[in-house]
C-alpha cells in the first residue's frame, strides 16, 4: 500500500503544480489547436480522404502536443534542485516514475479529449460512431506515449538541448505504437469497429504498453542516479 | 589433538555514521575524487573544507547517493546510501532549496512528510514551520517568499523527518542573519542529541565553531583529516596554511 500511496503523492504534487501555473498544459493545448486549424486551412480534402488520413493527422498532433507536456515532467524538478530532494527521499525510483507517468498521462489525455471534438468540427467528421473503441485506442496509445516520454524526460533532464532530444529519442521508439494507433483510429473514425482482422494492432498496442512500462520501471533507478 | 577454542565474542568494531572508503569519482576522464578515505563517527560534525573545485560538493553528493562512486564504497551506518531505510536516516541541504515555488510552505513540507512516511505529515510540517519562524506565512506560495524565508523553509525541509545524518553543502552561504541563527541553533541541538553532521563550507569560522573533525580536500584528494583543534578555531586559516596548496 505504501508504494501506491507514494505514487499518488507524486502524481498529486505534479498535477497541483501544473494546475497552479498551467504553463505546459496551455502550451500543449494551444499547439494542438493551432496545428489542427492550420491543417484544415492548408488542405481541402473530401470526406473520404479525411477519414483515410484522420488517424495520421490526429496522432501526429497528439504526439507533438504531448511532447510539450512530457518535456516539463522532469525539467520542473530542476528548479531549486527539487530532483535531489526526490532522489534522496526514501521512495523507490519506480514510485517516482509511475507517479510522474500517471500525472503526464492525465494531462496528455485532457489535451487529446479537448482536441478531438474540435477535430470533428474543423474537418466536419462524425467521429463518435465507435466512441468507446476509439477511447480504448486513445487511452492505450497515450499510456505508451507517456511511459516512453517520461523515462526519456528523466534521461534528458540534465542535457541542455533536452527540448530537442526528447522527441528525437522518443518518436523512433514510438513508431510501432503510433502505427497501430493511426491504423485503428482511421478505421474507427470511419465507423468501422475493431474486428478479428484489425485486432492485431490492438494487441500490438497492449504489448507495447506492457513492455515499455516494465522496462521503464526497471531502469528508472539507473537513469536517475548517475 | 587439542579441541578448537570456542570463539570469544570480542567488542564489535564501531560502525561509523558516514564511511568513505577509497572513493574515486570521474567526470569523463577527469577524476573529481581520488582515493578519498574519510570517516565520521556517530555524533561527530565533520567540516569538509577546500578551495573551489576541490571536490567537496561531489563528495557530499556521492555520500548522499545522488551519484555513484566510480570506485570505492560509501556507507551510512554500514549500509548503502541508496537503500530506502538509509535514505530515511539522511537529511540533505544542497545549493538549491529543494522546495516547489508553485506550492505553499505547508504543502511543500507536508509533501516531504508524506514521502518520508511520517505518521502525521501535516502536524510535523506545522511544527517545523513554527520552529523556523514561518508559521505566519504557511499558506503563502514559495515563489512569493523572500530569499531568507526560502532558506529557512529549506532548513525545515531537511530537518522535517529528524534525520540521524545531516549532509550540508555550503549551508551558511547566502543566508540572512536570522536564517544563520536558526540553522546554528538547529545544528547545535542536532549535535547535542547525537546526530552526525557532514558539511562543506567556505565559512570557516561558523563551521569550525561546530566541527569536531576537519577534512581538507585539495584537487580531489584528502590533504588533511583529523580532529578540530583549538588552533583551527582561533585561526580558521591555519589548516589551509599548514596543509593546503597555499
Amino acid at each position: 500500500m505504501a508504494f501506491f500511496r507514494q505514487v499518488f503523492v507524486i502524481m498529486a504534487k505534479d498535477l497541483r503544480a501544473e494546475f497552479r501555473t498551467k504553463e505546459a498544459i496551455n502550451a500543449s493545448l494551444s499547439f494542438a489547436l493551432v496545428v489542427l486549424l492550420l491543417f484544415s486551412f492548408a488542405f481541402d480534402p473530401d470526406e473520404e480522404t479525411i477519414r483515410a488520413i484522420s488517424g495520421g493527422l490526429l496522432w501526429i498532433v497528439f504526439a507533438f502536443a504531448g511532447t510539450l507536456l512530457l518535456n516539463r515532467s522532469f525539467a520542473r524538478e530542476l528548479n531549486n534542485d527539487c530532483l535531489d530532494a526526490l532522489i534522496s527521499a526514501p521512495i523507490p525510483g519506480s514510485a517516482l516514475f509511475l507517479g510522474k507517468a500517471f500525472a503526464n498521462f492525465l494531462l496528455v489525455l485532457a489535451v487529446e479529449l479537448v482536441a478531438l471534438p474540435l477535430f470533428g468540427i474543423f474537418y466536419n467528421v462524425h467521429w463518435t460512431s465507435q466512441f468507446w473503441q476509439l477511447m480504448l485506442v486513445i487511452v492505450l496509445t497515450t499510456w505508451g506515449m507517456t511511459v516512453t516520454g517520461t523515462i526519456f524526460s528523466a534521461l534528458t533532464v540534465n542535457i541542455r538541448l533536452r527540448e530537442v532530444m526528447l522527441p528525437i529519442l522518443n518518436f523512433p521508439i514510438l513508431i510501432p505504437a503510433l502505427l497501430a494507433a493511426m491504423q485503428l483510429t482511421s478505421s474507427l473514425v470511419a465507423g468501422k469497429p475493431i474486428t478479428a482482422d484489425s485486432d492485431s494492432w490492438l494487441k500490438m498496442l497492449i504489448g507495447f504498453d506492457v513492455m515499455y512500462t516494465s522496462v521503464s520501471v526497471f531502469l528508472v533507478e539507473i537513469v536517475l542516479v548517475s | 589433538m587439542t579441541p578448537p577454542r570456542p570463539a570469544v565474542p570480542g567488542p564489535r568494531p564501531p560502525v561509523s555514521a558516514v564511511g568513505v572508503e577509497s572513493v574515486w569519482k570521474f567526470y569523463g576522464d577527469f577524476p573529481a575524487l581520488k582515493n578519498v578515505n574519510l570517516e565520521a563517527p556517530p555524533g561527530a560534525c565533520l567540516a569538509l573544507i577546500g578551495r573551489n573545485g576541490a571536490g567537496k560538493t561531489t563528495l557530499l553528493r556521492t555520500i548522499a547517493g545522488f551519484s555513484r562512486p566510480g570506485k570505492g564504497a560509501i556507507t551510512i551506518f554500514g549500509t548503502s546510501p541508496r537503500e530506502a531505510e538509509t535514505r530515511r536516516l539522511m537529511g540533505y541541504i544542497g545549493h538549491g532549496i529543494s522546495v516547489y515555488d508553485e506550492l505553499s510552505a505547508l504543502e511543500n513540507l507536508t509533501l516531504y512528510g508524506k514521502l518520508y512516511g511520517l505518521p502525521n505529515p501535516r502536524a510535523a510540517a506545522l511544527d517545523w514551520l513554527e520552529r523556523t519562524g514561518l508559521e505566519r506565512v504557511k499558506d503563502g506560495l514559495v515563489r512569493e517568499f523572500s530569499r531568507g524565508m526560502r532558506q529557512r523553509l529549506a532548513v525545515a525541509r531537511a530537518f522535517l523527518h529528524e534525520p540521524n545524518v545531516l549532509l550540508l553543502d555550503e549551508p551558511f552561504t547566502a543566508l540572512d542573519d536570522r536564517a544563520i541563527a536558526v540553522l546554528q541553533r538547529l545544528l547545535r541541538e542536532a549535535l547535542a542529541s547525537g546526530k552526525t553532521i557532514v558539511m562543506s563550507t567556505h565559512q570557516l569560522r561558523e563551521a569550525l565553531e561546530l566541527a569536531t573533525h576537519v577534512a581538507l580536500l585539495n584537487r580531489g584528494q584528502v590533504a588533511f583529516d583529523g580532529p578540530c583543534t583549538p588552533e583551527m578555531v582561533s585561526d580558521p586559516g591555519w589548516v589551509y596554511a599548514r596543509y593546503g596548496e597555499g
